[in-house]
């Protein structure tokens, strides 16, 4: 039995310049090198990257679903941020 | 949490699937919808792993070049699929390795279509027409499932997938439309796959144990039956225009129901390959066990080269 | 044939990809990981399409019916003229991996040469290549790292690969009579040329593998002139299998 397993990786490709970095899923590699020449062969087959990231799963810090209420739910009366809050008369069409 | 919480994050939850929101993983989820996606989900990824050799059987001996890039890419993309859906398993708190255990002690169970044999070429249009046929039929609607990991492993599948099999039905087509010997030979292959592809949407409705629940979950949209159903009737036209001819004298087109009537499926035939006793049971599972052996050494060796290129990059810092 | 040198010179390239994208072939679906064995089958993949390249160039130059299939799976095996490097088995992943490295360490060196063939159609199969085996040796010299300097395990088995595939390399820097033809021409590659940097680029990747060549000075060679190893009858029974048993139909 092995005694260590490759770690996860996550995979994050540009698919076009001006595009930004977006997850394609993730794989498992030894090291960083690997886990990039993986990407390359896993996730861009058919042309879908011209850049790859790769981040180790363990280093990600995710927000815990159980606090969404506190996390996200304040955002959602501030109406003032959005550009629709704000009245204008019907003359000025475009701003 | 007492057992009203429970119940209480329960119907939430299942609201939240009703209104057509994604699970993700780190949501609060009923044990039960974690577990039958582990199952669900590795069976699937098990399925193209093992599905990968019947295939693989005829890479060295593709007719020719063309047939040859597009079998090693098929076959390729296999390894993709299953890697795409270990992931997707992955999120739910269980390791690559541990699903590898499942599968190679027996625990866990892959698409039984793959313990059949693949003895002529003409198997590679068969399977890729007939079997990859009706895993498109079961794979899009799990497009759409609820958990947002699988769904999204899905997409990708089934983009990928689409151009399985057209490969398939193209063999067909070439031999079909070939020499006697050749078109022989993809009747052959058709009156081989035929059934076990019927079977391979699964038992009947009256003795399918999971659906209910599964529809709930949107881990399946539609009945057994009615995938069956729904591919014979879409494949049928297909091997008539080909000038192939479906191995069921009972197969007739039904005015009324506006579909075609069949004959009975050897289920008996089913569960004894289910159970482990098809033609290539034993074969599948000793390439499996001994393919993940064989690289015990490399994974290893890789771990190791790892740790040491990271001690000597952190003795470097100091 | 009229330019018959030609026609063999472009065999002489495209039958080792051909053999090697056939042995790395038979791997698929038995890696030692799911990630590995997607990143060997591209290589077959990236193989394949170089010697259909080829194979069609050829051909059009036979002038007469022959197809690209003709040639990959029509031929007897003395008139196949591969390196007996690329024939030889996947014996593990570390034959496997040290035969890819030292292939690909010419390959690479080759094609950069080939790109500046005054045959338009070579230069530019080898200007597509160079990108495709760029790779290739980027990732078999990171595996030859990874296994040599791994566990004592890994660096035993990689060393005997070495030990046992080495002998295999001097041929690649032989030249066969259409060579010489099409070097004149200012088509073809002095391989002769090549060995000294091979063998810098060999030796200092397989120095920081903790791996060595072995001393011996005794070489193979054969498969330039179609003579091969015993590997080979296998190789060719199995690729020629659907067109010796069904001749002359269409798939």
């Amino acid at each position: 039995m092995s005694t260590k397993n490759w770690p996860l990786w996550e995979v994050f490709v540009r698919s076009k310049n001006g595009l930004e970095h977006r997850h394609f899923g993730s794989l498992h590699a030894a090291d960083a090198d690997m886990a990039l020449e993986n990407a390359r062969d896993v996730y861009t087959r058919r042309n879908e990257g011209v850049s790859i990231w790769v981040v180790e799963s363990k280093n990600i810090t995710a927000s815990n679903p159980q606090h969404n209420g506190e996390m996200f739910e304040p955002a959602q009366d501030k109406v003032y941020r959005h550009p629709t809050f704000y009245e204008l008369p019907d003359e000025v069409k475009y701003m | 949490m007492s057992e009203e919480q429970i119940k209480n994050l329960e119907a939430q939850f299942e609201a939240r699937i009703a209104r057509d929101e994604k699970i993700e993983a780190k949501d609060w989820m009923p044990e039960k919808y974690r577990k039958t996606h582990i199952r669900q989900m590795s069976q699937h990824a098990h399925s193209e792993i093992v599905g990968m050799l019947p295939e693989g059987n005829w890479i060295t001996r593709a007719p020719s070049l063309r047939r040859k890039v597009a079998l090693l890419a098929k076959v390729q993309d296999e390894a993709g699929h299953g890697l795409y859906l270990y992931s997707a398993c992955e999120t739910l708190g269980i390791s690559r390795d541990e699903l590898y255990e499942q599968l190679h002690s027996g625990k866990a169970k892959y698409s039984s279509i793959f313990n059949y044999p693949t003895v002529t070429w003409a198997d590679m249009g068969a399977i890729g027409w007939l079997v990859d046929g009706a895993a498109i039929i079961n794979q899009v609607p799990l497009c759409n499932t609820s958990y947002g990991p699988y769904a999204r492993a899905m997409v990708r599948v089934c983009k990928e997938e689409s151009f399985h099999q057209r490969q398939g039905y193209e063999i067909m087509i070439k031999l079909a439309n070939g020499t006697p010997e050749q078109k022989e030979m993809a009747q052959d292959a058709l009156n081989r796959w035929w059934w076990p592809s019927l079977m391979m949407l699964g038992p009947t409705d009256a003795e399918s144990i999971h659906t209910e629940q599964s529809m709930k979950w949107k881990l399946k949209r539609k009945s057994n039956d009615d995938l069956r159903q729904q591919f014979i009737d879409q494949t049928v036209p297909q091997a008539d225009l080909i000038g192939l001819t479906i191995p069921d004298p009972d197969l007739k087109w039904n005015e009324e129901k506006g579909s075609y009537d069949f004959g009975d499926i050897d289920w008996d035939e089913f569960w004894q390959v289910v159970k482990g006793h098809g033609p290539c049971n034993k074969e599948r599972m000793n390439a499996r066990v001994g393919a993940w052996e064989r690289g015990e050494w490399v994974r290893d060796a890789a771990m190791a080269h790892a740790e040491k290129q990271q001690q000597r990059k952190e003795k470097q810092a100091v | 044939m009229k330019n018959e040198n030609l026609y063999n010179y472009i065999l002489g390239i495209a039958d080792n990809s051909l053999i090697l994208g056939q042995r790395l072939g038979e791997l698929t679906g038995h890696g030692p990981s799911l990630e590995t064995d997607i990143a060997c089958t591209n290589i077959s993949l990236d193989l394949f399409g170089q010697v259909r390249s080829y194979y069609q160039y050829a051909a059009k130059i036979a002038g007469d019916n022959r197809t690209e299939d003709d040639i990959a799976m029509l031929r007897k095996e003395r008139e196949y003229v591969n390196v007996l490097l690329v024939e030889q088995p996947n014996t593990d992943f570390a034959y496997t991996m040290t035969r890819q490295f030292l292939f690909d360490v010419y390959h690479l060196l080759y094609l950069q040469e080939l790109q500046k063939s005054t045959d338009l159609t070579l230069s530019a199969i080898a200007a597509k290549s160079m990108k495709e085996v760029s790779y290739h040796q980027r990732f078999s010299s990171d595996w030859m790292k990874r296994l040599g300097d791994g566990t004592k395990e890994s660096n035993q088995k990689m060393q005997n690969a070495i030990d046992d595939l080495w002998r295999y390399t001097d041929e690649l820097f032989h030249q066969t009579e259409a060579d010489i033809a099409m070097v004149k021409e200012g088509i073809g590659v002095d391989v002769t040329a090549l060995k000294e940097k091979y063998h810098q680029i060999v030796t200092s990747i397989l120095e920081e593998s903790t791996l060595t060549i072995p001393e011996s000075k005794y070489f193979q060679k054969g498969g330039k002139l179609g003579i091969h190893t015993e590997h080979m009858g296998y190789i060719l029974t199995e690729l020629q299998y659907m067109q010796r048993t069904y001749p002359n139909m269409e798939w």
